[in-house]
């Protein structure tokens, strides 16, 4: 593996590598120093084109925690907004001597197109509505933890499917592993050519909750680039945002995740955010040592530390 | 004088396996005559200089992409010997002396016939009429906010009203905004997989319907510019039948591409229309050989290097395409020579209304020829436009083009 580019280019044994060395980290960092000397002298940087704050500061943890040392790059006040172009400005960073690069970017492809021009592994931070693929590995690992493995799970996925990488790199993990996912959103929020995708899919919630092991919901916007999607916030939230009612309607071992930001009250009411049963905070720890997988992978070739 | 010898003519009657000397810019015999250049066709065609009824050649406004007579030397290589140069500039080519500019700047140059096509709205923002007495005074005869469709009927209906009076074209960049809003490429199983917004063929379908009809109301010369989808080709026919005056015209690319190659993220594969799917792909090469689509035209699109290594929702839009047109047209459908050249030159030269180009070969006629050898086969790797950006380059192609001659002047030539 010379990238992590996106999910779709793992197949199910490379993701189960990465869930088994994510595992051993999430040890590591319940240690009372939760820190490993694998990476000491390699510089990890993290651009991040589009804003962030989870990711940037998880994927700084887990080199940290590696004892690399990082490089963050803020795009607003760079000289990218002098005009500097994408090329020249990983360029710059690479020159500086970097081991691995992080990359966010709100247009499709570009960490790919950077690892095109770079010499060092690149790692995909989101692509524009294409991938998220740590996000993927990150939720992937929460449900094998809950779970303990995902052959059978019963996944829906509820929100703005059609412009969310996160979908789009979870449907990729998720089915990998084995589960069965559904698809919930209004038409104009369900990805086009569906039958394209190896899932099933439904305009209603309601009626299926009762058959989830796992809902998991996306953040919601009225306006896209592409102009308004959907009627109002309110329309939505009266068919598809979960509430206390509808919490109830899942089965009792059934859980609740958000790849976060959270609209509370939009597509999640804050008391089921808050519920145990909502893994929310499990996913942002996970997230660390996913990431800490990711890159040891990535810089050492090795899948045990 | 230059006489080329063993090539096979394209005469008003067929094919006709001759020498041929050229005098003072025409076609003095279809026989070797004294000369001061020979050129050995070695069995090549000979035939009438490629006409582009769709180039985009930079000039006024954008000359670090491409000039015109950068273009022309692209077109030349390509076997071109007109042009018609699009008029989405800075400035648009909305008024006669800029019309006359560029045409000025053409015969500069002196290696084609650049023929301005004038806006139809004023800067092409689609909110007033251009100067279209005065672009038609200039010369232009082709008409087009190309880059954009006219989104207004209304202002459209108006220009058509004008324009099928005095005689022009009406050429439309079939593209409507709302359905094509922040689109990439194609709608389709690809967009929905890598993430990117697609522009469905519905964006091109409903802007043509539309404007069949006010063809039909106004009965103004109608061309429908690089047709991309199934459903417009049934527009197309369906408007033929029914005795409008429209004609329609393909791009090489779309005649050679889907949309799966837009996995590979290169911006040489972003083009708007978009590649569509394979259906589009086999639907407009069938249309092209049977009638319903008239002409080719390249959409030659130039863009800098630098401004191409992008990601590709952030890379321009288009694609060159001189240079390796006829190459590519005979590479994916296969059509006889004089289909060929009917839809590469003689067809265009009739809708841009140019008389002196698009010929079938005899004593007398212009001597504005290109010589290519359709079996010969080659891989584009660099282009002599300022740009490079191409869908064809490492492609193996089917068909080279060896010499061509502009009024009587050798422009291009591969032949030793």
């Amino acid at each position: 593996m010379k990238h992590l580019l996106s999910i779709a280019d793992l197949d199910r044994a490379a993701i189960e590598g990465l869930l088994d060395l994510a595992d051993h980290f999430t040890e590591v960092l319940e240690r009372d120093i939760p820190k490993v000397p694998a990476l000491r002298g390699m510089t990890v940087a993290t651009l991040f084109f589009e804003t962030s704050t989870r990711t940037r500061l998880s994927f700084e943890k887990a080199a940290k925690a590696l004892s690399a040392d990082v490089l963050n790059f803020n795009p607003s006040g760079s000289s990218l907004s002098k005009g500097e172009s994408l090329k020249d400005t990983v360029l710059t960073v690479q020159a500086m001597g970097t081991d691995l690069m992080v990359v966010r970017h709100g247009a499709v492809g570009a960490p790919a197109r950077v690892a095109s021009w770079v010499d060092c592994p690149v790692i995909n931070g989101g692509d524009g509505a294409h991938q998220h693929p740590t996000q993927a590995l990150l939720d992937a690992l929460t449900l094998r933890r809950r779970f303990g493995k995902l052959d059978g799970l019963r996944v829906a996925i509820v929100g703005d499917i059609r412009n969310s990488r996160v979908a789009r790199s979870n449907i990729d993990a998720f089915t990998a592993l084995g589960a069965a996912v559904t698809l919930v959103a209004p038409p104009t929020l369900l990805p086009l050519e569906i039958g394209s995708y190896p899932v099933s899919t439904s305009t209603e919630l309601e009626s299926i909750l009762g058959d989830l092991d796992v809902i998991y919901l996306l953040r919601v916007q009225l306006e896209r680039g592409s102009g308004p999607v959907l009627p109002s916030l309110p329309e939505y939230v009266a068919r598809y945002g979960l509430d206390r009612r509808r919490f109830g309607l899942l089965g009792k071992e059934a859980v609740v995740m958000h790849p976060g930001p959270m609209n509370r009250g939009i597509e999640i009411a804050s008391d089921v955010a808050d519920d145990p049963r909502a893994l929310i905070t499990d996913q942002v720890s996970n997230g660390v040592a996913t990431r800490m997988a990711v890159m040891f992978r990535l810089l050492t070739g090795k899948g045990q530390p | 004088m230059i006489a080329i010898h063993n090539a096979r003519v394209l005469t008003p009657d067929g094919p006709i396996d001759t020498d041929l000397t050229v005098r003072e810019g025409a076609v003095n015999s279809l026989s070797a005559g004294q000369a001061e250049t020979h050129l050995d066709a070695r069995g090549a065609l000979v035939g009438p200089g490629f006409v582009d009824l769709h180039c985009h050649l930079r000039e006024p406004g954008f000359e670090w992409k491409e000039d015109i007579r950068s273009g022309s030397k692209a077109a030349a290589a390509g076997g071109y010997t007109a042009l018609v140069a699009m008029p989405n500039t800075n400035p648009a080519i909305d008024s006669g002396h800029l019309a006359r500019f560029v045409a000025d700047r053409g015969r500069a140059a002196g290696l084609v016939e650049v023929a301005p096509a004038g806006a139809i709205t004023m800067g092409r923002t689609g909110t007033s009429l251009a100067h279209l007495d005065e672009l038609f005074e200039a010369g232009v005869r082709i008409f087009t906010d190309d880059g954009v469709g006219v989104a207004d009927a209304g202002l459209l209906r108006h220009a058509m009203e004008y324009l099928a009076e005095r005689g022009g074209v009406v050429a439309q960049h079939a593209e409507d905004a709302g359905l094509a809003r922040g689109g990439h490429m194609h709608e389709g199983v690809v967009s929905s997989r890598l993430g990117i917004r697609g522009l469905p063929s519905l964006a091109e379908e409903v802007m043509v319907a539309r404007d069949l009809a006010l063809v039909a109301h106004t009965g103004v010369r109608y061309h429908v510019m690089h047709v991309s989808s199934r459903g417009s080709i049934e527009l197309v026919a369906g408007a033929k039948g029914a005795g409008l005056t429209v004609t329609a015209e393909v791009t090489p690319h779309h005649l050679s591409f889907d949309h799966s190659r837009v996995e590979t993220m290169e911006p040489g594969f972003k083009m708007y229309p978009p590649l569509r799917t394979e259906t589009d792909v086999t639907a407009l090469g069938k249309a092209l050989l049977n009638g319903t689509i008239d002409a080719v035209a390249t959409d030659h699109a130039p863009h800098a290097p630098h401004e191409c290594e992008v990601p590709f929702e952030e890379a321009p839009r288009g694609v060159i395409g001189l240079e390796t047109a006829a190459a590519a047209v005979n590479t994916a459908i296969e059509p006889a020579p004089m289909t060929l050249f009917e839809k590469m030159s003689v067809t265009p030269a009739l809708i841009a209304g140019l008389s002196g180009q698009g010929r079938w070969i005899e004593e007398g006629s212009p001597a504005n020829l290109v010589i290519f050898d359709p079996d010969a086969s080659w891989v584009p790797q660099g282009f002599v436009s300022k740009s490079q950006n191409s869908p064809f380059r490492g492609v193996k192609l089917r068909g080279k083009v060896m010499a061509t001659i502009f009024c009587g002047r050798i422009t291009y030539q591969a032949l030793q």
